[in-house]
């Protein structure tokens, strides 16, 4: 089959490589009929995550029809139409029994790795890197799903894969962002990054009772999609000064919660972009958190800081002084899958949501590199790129 | 035999633990046991260590030495040039020193010197060839080396006990633990019956019962070869604790204990594996092992982390057999 592989810094490549097979019980096989390229594996193409090699296949935003499955595997059968969420969850520890599929102790084989860095280890992720499991993603013609009894769940006909492909990562995650915000009717939710989580989280700020959005971009195609499909208001922050006009839109109060959908390869300007960059070029920190500092700075006393963009490693000078003395509570992690999935297929199915509204690109596989490119450097308008292979 | 000398000394004053001594070392019960642990049995620290705390500042001086007078110190020891060498390990030495005397149970640090100890023997032994050197002076900066090596052994051997990594007969001790979603009772069922213990031991090749209390191990070990002894189970408390000891052989020279306790809040069983064992090729063999990923903790903590997932998701995860790229491509 064809499969987008990972070669190295701003280096992938489309090959041929064996059909993925059955390797557990509780493994199924699906024929691949869309997949996305995510905000989080340009931290991928960019060189920024360790224990990754060559020749590793990308991609965890999955959906398609399941052609194979293990013995152990009851409730799917070959034909079934399914989105996968990207992270992978064994369904009966700890974690997973409390709803915290993200948080899963079985399922990453590689779990010495990351319990080096981080104390203990996450769930297993598709296509993102051999501490995080080493499992082949989707950007490719088949994908082997572990634990496929537990995590995919079945699309009816009828529905496009536009509409619901969303499912596997973005959508969830912008909504789990808005939802951590524990936001009350008529708040002031603030968004640091247009990017698509950032435009699901803005969309899902309103469906949980936000009385307003304030989304906060450079880029005008995004701050417009922000204003056009979210009803957010606006601000860019190269052409007004972000405190000041943060100040000016709360009443002097500061949002209610500040949600940071940027993580860990945030732009600045000035000083503070020649320190982070330098500090990283020095490999003194590994992540540029700009968006979360300013997110920790102009948020309410007593706020929330709900912080859905991906962090690897470590970083500086953040402001735990405002952050204790203001009293305020940060909220975090990867997605809970399982929590989010079915629930959010059925706003889709009401039409409170139509997910597609950030596609910008429909490329085939082939072209995935190209994809890559205009989406790492916001050429063309690109905002969201999926793939048919 | 090694081994009642082993069980002997573990009953000694500085750590009453003979293996089969159920009582838990640290628990997640907070429980009067905790106080049980008396000020002797706490690991020191560098600054009760007299040997650590002069090897850290003979380190550092040293260290200085080398970096600010390295032709004066070259022609002391009977050495041509080397010059910038020896400024590299006056920087190595400073950085040992600051690390002796910076960590309150520097283990790591203190074997760490005799690695430079070996670091410098190399260069002086090298410099005994080259008719430039003065052959006498280096001859006596080499025994100088080997003095120096020897008390740094004889103190991160200290170190090593007195941390609690090993115990008076130099026997490694490890204690791995892991919680699982499953009762005590049904743990201890499934490790009791030593036909299942390959099935997550994947160092373990077999296990035959030989006798009511005797059992007959087969290990894997490197390059293709396996290791094999009897072992007598030594306390069996259903539910609770299973302990054994090796018997017989020269060569495997162990004893361990697997404990079942129950886990707070519901969440199943606390599952605590110690061993007791002898690596071949002492204490440096363990520490080359470790290097390499085939250390007896590692090795536990793995297995411990594959039987939980046999339990709680039915099948230890995998990504053997998976597609990728060919890594054999030329570079754009």
């Amino acid at each position: 089959m064809k499969a987008l592989c990972w070669y190295g810094t701003h280096d992938v490549r489309v090959e041929k490589v064996p059909d993925p097979k059955i390797l557990n019980p509780r493994d199924a096989v699906i024929k691949i009929t869309s997949t996305a390229i995510c905000g989080s594996d340009l931290h991928l193409y960019d060189g920024y995550i360790p224990t990754m090699q060559k020749g590793d296949i990308l991609g965890h935003e999955n959906m398609g029809e399941v052609v194979e499955v293990g013995k152990e595997v009851k409730n799917l059968r070959p034909g079934d139409r399914v989105v996968v969420p990207f992270t992978i969850a064994c369904g009966h520890c700890f974690f997973c029994q409390r709803n915290e599929s993200s948080l899963c102790d079985n399922s990453n084989p590689n779990a010495w790795m990351a319990e080096k860095l981080y104390g203990f280890s996450p769930a297993g992720l598709f296509g993102y890197s051999h501490m995080l499991g080493g499992y082949a993603g989707g950007q490719a013609e088949y994908l082997r799903v572990p634990f496929a009894d537990v995590g995919p769940i079945k699309i009816p006909n009828g529905i496009s894969d536009e509409k619901v492909l969303f499912l596997s990562d973005i959508f969830p995650t912008g909504y789990m962002a808005a939802d951590q915000c524990g936001i009350t009717e008529g708040d002031t939710v603030a968004v640091w990054g247009c990017g698509p989580v950032g435009l699901f989280a803005m969309k899902s700020a309103y469906l949980l009772g936000a009385g307003r959005v304030i989304a906060i971009d450079r880029f005008p195609e995004r701050l417009q999609m922000a204003r056009e499909h979210t009803g957010a208001q606006t601000i860019n922050y190269e052409e007004e000064d972000l405190a000041d006009a943060l100040m000016e839109m709360t009443g002097g109060r500061g949002p209610d919660a500040c949600i940071d959908a940027v993580g860990m390869e945030a732009h600045t300007t000035g000083v503070i972009n020649a320190y982070d960059r330098a500090k990283q070029a020095m490999m003194l920190q590994t992540d540029r958190p700009q968006a979360l500092r300013e997110a920790i700075l102009h948020c309410r006393k007593g706020g929330t800081v709900s912080v859905p963009g991906v962090y690897g490693g470590f970083a500086d000078k953040l402001p735990l002084g405002a952050l204790m003395n203001k009293a305020l509570t940060i909220k975090t992690g990867q997605t809970f899958m399982k929590k989010y999935m079915q629930p959010l297929l059925e706003r889709i199915q009401k039409n409170e949501i139509d997910p597609s509204f950030v596609i910008t690109h429909r490329i085939r596989l082939e072209d995935a590199p190209h994809g890559y490119d205009i989406f790492k450097n916001k050429r063309d308008d690109c905002i969201k790129v999926v793939l048919k292979p | 035999m090694a081994i009642e000398q082993m069980n002997k000394s573990a009953e000694s004053k500085r750590n009453p633990r003979a293996p089969g001594d159920m009582r838990p070392r640290r628990s997640s019960m907070p429980d009067s046991q905790e106080s049980e642990r008396t000020q002797a049995q706490r690991p020191m620290r560098t600054s009760d260590n007299p040997l650590a705390r002069g090897l850290g500042w003979f380190s550092i001086g040293l260290g200085l030495i080398e970096v600010l007078a390295p032709r004066g110190l070259a022609r002391t020891i009977g050495l041509h040039d080397h010059h910038a060498l020896i400024r590299v390990f006056g920087l190595r030495e400073i950085a040992s020193g600051i690390g002796i005397l910076s960590q309150p149970r520097p283990v790591g640090w203190m074997w760490g010197r005799l690695g430079g100890d070996a670091m410098d023997m190399a260069v002086l032994a090298l410099a005994l060839t080259s008719t430039r050197s003065q052959r006498g002076k280096v001859a006596v900066a080499m025994a100088a080396v080997a003095g120096a090596a020897v008390l740094d052994g004889l103190c991160g051997r200290q170190l090593s006990e007195q941390t609690g990594m090993i115990d008076e007969t130099g026997a490694v001790l490890v204690h791995k633990c892991m919680t699982i979603a499953r009762s005590p009772e049904e743990l201890y069922r499934l490790w009791r019956d030593f036909d299942n213990l390959p099935r997550w031991m994947s160092h373990l090749e077999s296990v035959r019962v030989t006798g009511e209390n005797r059992s007959h191990w087969v290990v894997k070990a490197p390059a293709g070869t396996t290791v094999e002894w009897d072992a007598e189970i030594t306390e069996d408390r259903p539910t609770e604790c299973i302990a054994w000891r090796s018997v017989g052989s020269r060569d495997v020279d162990h004893s361990g204990s697997v404990r079942f306790v129950r886990a707070p809040a519901n969440r199943g069983a606390e599952i605590h594996v110690e061993l007791a064992y002898r690596p071949l090729g002492g204490m440096v063999g363990a520490a080359v092992a470790k290097l390499f990923g085939r250390a007896p903790d590692q090795q536990i903590q793995e297995d411990l982390r594959r039987f939980k997932r046999m339990m709680e998701a039915g099948e230890a995860p995998t990504t053997q057999g998976q597609p990728s790229g060919t890594a054999a491509h030329t570079p754009r």
